[in-house]
């Protein structure tokens, strides 16, 4: 499947592992409602609602009845885990697939790699 | 919250609905699509009791749209594409017509002009014709009534006040609620209206939520032509490709899906698509 092909709620769903990630939505902590996040986004409610559900089932956030959603005590490890996961599934085979075709070693991706990180540390 | 049952109506002798069944729940932001002159006017109009029916049963809230209840009539609030509203100020357009509906929340109403950033001091005459559009949006929205009917609503919109509609309506709908929106611009509704409601040739040939429609269907973009096969329902020409319809293999891959290409492909294969998709699911 294409990367970008993915429902609306999948695509909503990786941006809120972005918050997650990013440390905007902490492990622990209180969480935005699925109306909030209906609004900010632009979507229909039924859609973040199916999001919620996703994140839910997965683990990464937790309901607590008549309070809210609140961010799981490992939300940042999870969803790391989850990322890496699918980074290994849907990205890495279409990712070597060029680099086959495109005849690269992994020697030159190393090195590559090496000077990707170097010229990203002296930006900062 | 609404169901319809076999209704028929005419204008002169040419049928517009033929035998057209429609059911629509609580607790949704239903888009009406359908070409121009398919009837979703005629039909709004029916639903509010605006346009009467020849035959076929309607309940709308519990009445007989016909019968103009004003129970039921308090619990619509109808924009239509082109609309009246009094040389008056604010102010005493809210003492005049906030009355009939109950739940009618003023500060809710401030709160949607704030988004659509109206000027409520000047005089609604003075508005240009999307300030007005937006006047009556923040109206309906805040009215608190069960049914809110949206004719075209994003039309004469400026490209802002489209992202401030998404936002108002995603903030006004609750589970007690039903939104009911026709539009031709489904790209200022995408992501917002589910279920889609399909109106074309005198019936409803789709009324079914997105999660419905991608379990049965799959959407892909290609470079080339699809190869012409069994599982292929539907392919049109886009920008950069191919957009194809294909018969979904198995329930968990879901795709993206573009309303306007689920349109063209329902509306060319009604009996294929639009079947399949509003099959009775197991």
């Amino acid at each position: 499947m294409q990367y970008e092909n993915r429902p609306i709620y999948i695509q909503i769903a990786d941006y809120l592992y972005e918050m997650i990630l990013s440390g905007k939505w902490t492990d622990g902590e209180r969480v935005p409602s699925i109306r909030e996040m209906a609004v900010q986004m632009e979507v229909n409610p039924n859609t973040m609602t199916r999001t919620y559900g996703l994140l839910q089932e997965q683990g990464v956030i937790f309901n607590k009845r008549g309070i809210g959603y609140f961010a799981a005590d490992k939300a940042r490890d999870m969803t790391l885990r989850l990322k890496r996961e699918e980074f290994i599934h849907s990205e890495l085979p279409d990712f070597f697939k060029k680099m086959e075709f495109l005849g690269m070693t992994p020697e030159e991706l190393d090195e590559l790699f090496n000077r990707y990180k170097e010229s990203n540390h002296e930006d900062k | 919250m609404i169901t319809i049952d076999n209704l028929t109506f005419r204008y002169g002798k040419k049928p517009l609905f033929d035998n057209l069944n429609l059911s629509l729940k609580e607790g949704n932001i239903y888009g009406l699509l359908g070409m121009n002159g398919a009837g979703k006017t005629t039909l709004l109009k029916v639903l509010s009791g605006q346009l009467f029916r020849k035959e076929g049963d309607a309940d709308v809230l519990g009445f007989d749209p016909g019968i103009r209840h004003p129970e039921m009539l308090r619990e619509i609030f109808y924009l239509p594409e082109e609309f009246f509203l009094p040389r008056t100020s604010v102010e005493v357009y809210l003492k005049l017509y906030s009355p009939f509906y109950e739940r009618f929340n003023k500060e809710e109403f401030e709160g949607y002009c704030e988004i659509f950033q109206l000027d409520l001091t000047q005089k609604l005459s003075d508005y240009s014709f999307g300030q007005k559009k937006k006047f009556l949006l923040a109206f309906g929205l805040a009215s608190g009534t069960k049914l809110l009917i949206l004719d075209e609503p994003t039309n004469g919109l400026d490209i802002p006040s489209k992202s401030q509609f998404r936002k108002t309506v995603a903030s006004a709908i609750t589970p007690e609620r039903s939104f009911l929106i026709s539009t031709h611009q489904v790209r200022d509704m995408e992501n917002l209206i589910d279920p889609i409601v399909i109106l074309h040739q005198g019936k409803v040939i789709l009324n079914n939520t997105l999660e419905e429609v991608s379990s049965r269907i799959r959407m892909e973009k290609t470079l080339g032509e699809p190869a012409p096969s069994e599982s292929i329902l539907y392919s049109e020409k886009v920008p950069g490709g191919y957009y194809s319809i294909r018969k979904a293999a198995s329930p968990s891959e879901e795709s993206a899906l573009d309303l306007e290409v689920l349109f063209n492909g329902v509306v060319t294969d009604p009996m294929g698509i639009g079947a399949l998709i509003g099959e009775e699911r197991a």
